[in-house]
């Protein structure tokens, strides 16, 4: 173990920068991260081991107890449950002898739950020593049983199990033509890079996130700053539940994405480029280093480019399970080698990003956008959209629909349209722009997609009429308060508290007060948060209160107080010690007003 | 003439560099704080010093005092929500003061009083959380932490070591000691360290001190935080300065 650490060290000039890096390939090769790995890493890279640890411990993927040498992670995703995951889960479980969140005697294999693995269009979806996992069922899980316990490699496992579709079902002004390899640098050089920069400003694109701000405001400010090193950062984290359409431009248009990201290297002046890929993806990494490689042998990368005098280049960092890195601090911070913690702002990544140096971090869409816009000008991209959203925006569509997959539209396209477009009939409520967006109702579906409407990083969640709108916010809910980073008091506690206020209303535990006191936490935990996750953590909860306040109401008891958990449950222990399952042992849960609690009834009245 | 900026309706002057906190304390206006302490790098994420800047929440700890920042702090919501964070930290851990040695002089106590909290409002969370007593002077009882850092920017930043860190997510965030064992008797901690001394709760406590300054002559047991605050603090803050 101490030549492999000593090696992945070396080859990563034994910078702290590169700390995920390293524990990630140990998590790979040794199922944990040991502590005389980390007494070793202390020493090469010059960190205290505490700076090791509370990295081990902020990303799901890295622990610091054993796990299985084949870690089964199962995405808890809404889509995913919708699609049967929890029969699936149980099933695997009982198959492979192991419990939930738990490593088989054996070593052999561990089982957990893990938020969104971005296959919602192809799910229910799991990990597998992190490598996607598609389309599960029991079939599959037969297979996965039998390939654990033969302990066969995973490169021989049936590549069926790992197959990734793109599922593109309707393309637009983006996806319907990929730009030719170099096509876009050469365009920018030839026009000139401030006045390629001009053509980005005159399209009107927006960052493609979520949060809407103008890409070449972005530039400009950055290269704009009096300093020698710039940093051009892709945002491929794409962590929100629902979200998967990154996976696909990587997949499938990596080169454009790449070519947007030079360009903006050109305009800003940066030397080095990071792709932030989320650790879910790990099925594209060899892939994209491919095209980097490639780039690089046709100058389109590295020292010189195109014969310009540009020198650029771009490394690939992987996440390893942790929402939060998809926010640009939060990323940088990551990308840095440290826990993904919001920074606090001012100042800015344009002007304070990687290492304190300004730092432009996009979205993949909007380099892919960029590079397009550098090629056909920025009239082109402008002609389409509405007044304030111009272009397209591409969609990752899931749950109850017949066509799960991508669709790219103008923005100001109706929900209407593109429930029609991907087959969604006796549709109840859409998710727009994932648990941190909006839930809309049937009644809404006129509405727009665009930043003055219906702001969208590009989830589309349906769920039709059989569903159950409780489940769908408590799954949400759950999620985010697994995914707080818990640096701030509102969020770190405040999604807690909301997880169990949320939990009793739909577990029947509720009374009359309860809508108020989940009402006064939203509030809180949005208006007090330190950045936008905490700040739209409520969102699920907030945007279904205000469309089907009587659901949460049906869920009350008729009581002015409940106890928030089963009190004759928890007398269970008691009972055992005392063997006695007598009436008299047992407490009534809920009282109507008025009525005396079987508590306070002496043992002998009682019926 | 100097920049100004409206706090309550009242105008303050800074200087370039200031926080809206630095400000305030300078012209004697106290904002809660619990993880805030103007010698050290400021941190921003106990909450409680949450202020609104034109129409818009900030931290009064990290944001630059800029002009034309009208800036309202003692408001009945704003004042009513501190309140509810003080709350949530109060049910987070495991605050039970009237069985801690650092009552009358804890700050997460005193903040609960200037903010006339009465309950704890929300559940509580029991959470099961470690006690180090394995250092001959220092002992550390994670129940009491709420996370501020204090202690892991006064060892990095005042004492040259790197005996603490957070680490954790979310709900789950915990201090850790820098020591192979994980103890902190193996860390180069010193009763002496300013890290030892500068938890605002009851998380830190140096051993064989108990209760030698009697309940009824501490700190907070005369006089609020927001007046501590300020005579200390702020004269910190100016010969800092």
């Amino acid at each position: 173990m101490k030549q492999f650490i000593q090696g992945i060290a070396a080859n990563s000039r034994y910078q702290a920068t590169h700390l995920l890096q390293i524990l990630r390939q140990i998590q790979f090769r040794y199922h944990y991260i040991p502590q005389t790995a980390i007494e070793q890493l202390s020493t090469l890279l010059n960190i205290p081991r505490t700076q090791i640890v509370s990295v081990a411990e902020f990303y799901s993927f890295l622990h610091l107890e054993p796990r299985g040498q084949y870690e089964l992670l199962i995405s808890d995703s809404i889509t995913d449950h919708m699609l049967g995951k929890e029969n699936l889960i149980g099933y695997l479980a009982k198959k492979l002898d192991v419990d939930i969140g738990e490593v088989r005697a054996d070593g052999v294999v561990s089982l957990d739950n893990t938020s969104c693995t971005g296959m919602c269009d192809q799910g229910p979806a799991g990990l597998v020593n992190g490598y996607a996992l598609t389309r599960l069922d029991h079939s599959a899980i037969d297979k996965i049983a039998e390939l654990v316990n033969q302990q066969k490699p995973l490169n021989e496992w049936p590549a069926e199990l790992f197959q990734v579709n793109d599922n593109i079902y309707k393309s637009g002004l983006l996806l319907d033509q990929q730009i030719e390899q170099g096509a876009a640098l050469r365009s920018a050089f030839k026009r000139g890079i401030g006045e390629t920069l001009m053509e980005i400003d005159k399209s009107g694109l927006r960052g493609r996130g979520g949060a809407g701000f103008k890409t070449a405001m972005k530039w400009r400010f950055c290269s704009e700053e009096q300093q020698n090193e710039r940093y051009v950062v892709c945002n491929a984290d794409e962590g929100e539940p629902g979200t998967f359409k990154d996976r696909v431009l990587l997949n499938t248009y990596a080169d454009q994405v790449f070519e947007g990201m030079t360009v903006c290297a050109a305009i800003i002046g940066a030397k080095q480029g990071f792709v932030y890929l989320r650790g879910e993806y790990l099925h594209l990494q060899d892939k994209l280093q491919n095209i980097l490689d490639q780039r690089r042998q046709k100058g389109l990368l590295g020292n010189n480019i195109l014969n310009t005098g540009l020198d650029f280049d771009i490394e690939i960092h992987l996440g390893a399970g942790a929402y939060i890195c998809g926010e640009e601090s939060a990323l940088i911070e990551s990308l840095e080698g440290k826990p993904g913690i919001p920074r606090n702002r001012p100042p800015y990544p344009v002007t304070h990003g990687y290492l304190g140096k300004p730092t432009v971090v996009n979205n993949v869409e909007t380099f892919l956008a960029a590079a397009a816009i550098a090629v056909n000008g920025g009239d082109w991209f402008a002609s389409i959209g509405t007044e304030k959203s111009k272009g397209t925006k591409i969609l990752s569509i899931s749950g109850d629909c017949a066509r799960p997959g991508i669709y790219e539209y103008p923005f100001g396209v109706t929900v209407r349209t593109i429930l029609n477009d991907c087959g969604a009939t006796d549709v109840q409520g859409v998710q727009v722009g994932g648990p941190s967006g909006t839930f809309i109702s049937n009644q809404e579906f006129d509405r727009k997609l665009a930043f003055e409407d219906l702001a969208t990083g590009g989830s589309f969640i349906v769920f039709n009429s059989t569903r159950n709108i409780l489940d769908v916010a408590q799954n949400f809910t759950h999620f985010f308060a697994h995914e707080s980073c818990g640096f701030c008091t509102p969020c770190r506690v405040g999604t807690s508290l909301l997880k169990k206020q949320m939990d009793k209303i739909v577990e029947g535990h509720g009374a009359s007060g309860d809508i108020v006191a989940l009402e006064e936490l939203c509030r809180l935990v949005k208006n007090y948060s330190h950045c936008g996750l905490g700040q739209t953590a409520a969102n699920p909860i907030i945007t279904t209160m205000e469309r089907y306040l009587d659901l949460y109401e049906k869920q009350l008891k008729d009581i002015s107080f409940e106890p928030g958990f089963d009190l004759d449950g928890s007398l269970e222990i008691a009972r055992s010690l005392a063997n006695r399952d007598d009436v008299g042992a047992h407490l009534a849960q809920t009282v109507a007003t008025g009525s005396i609690p079987a508590a306070t009834v002496p043992p002998g009245e009682r019926t | 003439m100097s920049k100004t900026i409206i706090i309550d309706g009242k105008i303050i002057p800074f200087e370039d560099g200031q926080t809206i906190m630095d400000a305030a304390m300078a012209a004697g206006i106290y904002i809660p704080h619990l993880c805030h302490q103007p010698e050290f790098t400021p941190h921003g994420s106990c909450k409680l010093c949450t202020v609104n800047v034109n129409g818009r929440n900030c931290s009064a700890c990290t944001f630059p005092a800029m002009e034309g920042q009208e800036v309202l702090s003692e408001t009945k919501e704003l004042i009513n929500d501190r309140r509810r964070i003080t709350q949530m930290l109060f049910v987070e851990g495991n605050h039970l003061c009237p069985g801690c040695e650092k009552s009358g002089n804890c700050q997460l106590q005193a903040v609960g009083y200037h903010l006339n909290m009465l309950d704890s409002h929300f559940p509580h969370f029991y959470p099961d959380r470690k006690v180090d007593a394995s250092h001959p002077d220092v002992m550390i009882d994670q129940s009491r932490c709420i996370l501020c850092t204090l202690c892991v920017r006064a060892s990095q930043q005042e004492d040259g070591k790197s005996v603490f860190a957070v680490s954790g997510r979310g709900i789950n965030k915990c201090l850790i000691f820098n020591a192979q064992s994980g103890l902190l008797k193996d860390t180069d901690l010193d009763a002496a360290d300013r890290a030892a001394h500068i938890c605002p709760t009851g998380a830190i406590i140096i051993k064989r001190t108990g209760y030698r300054v009697p309940i009824g002559q501490r700190v907070y047991d005369d006089k609020e935080i927001d007046q501590v605050s300020l005579e200390t603090e702020a004269e910190h803050l100016e010969h800092g300065e």
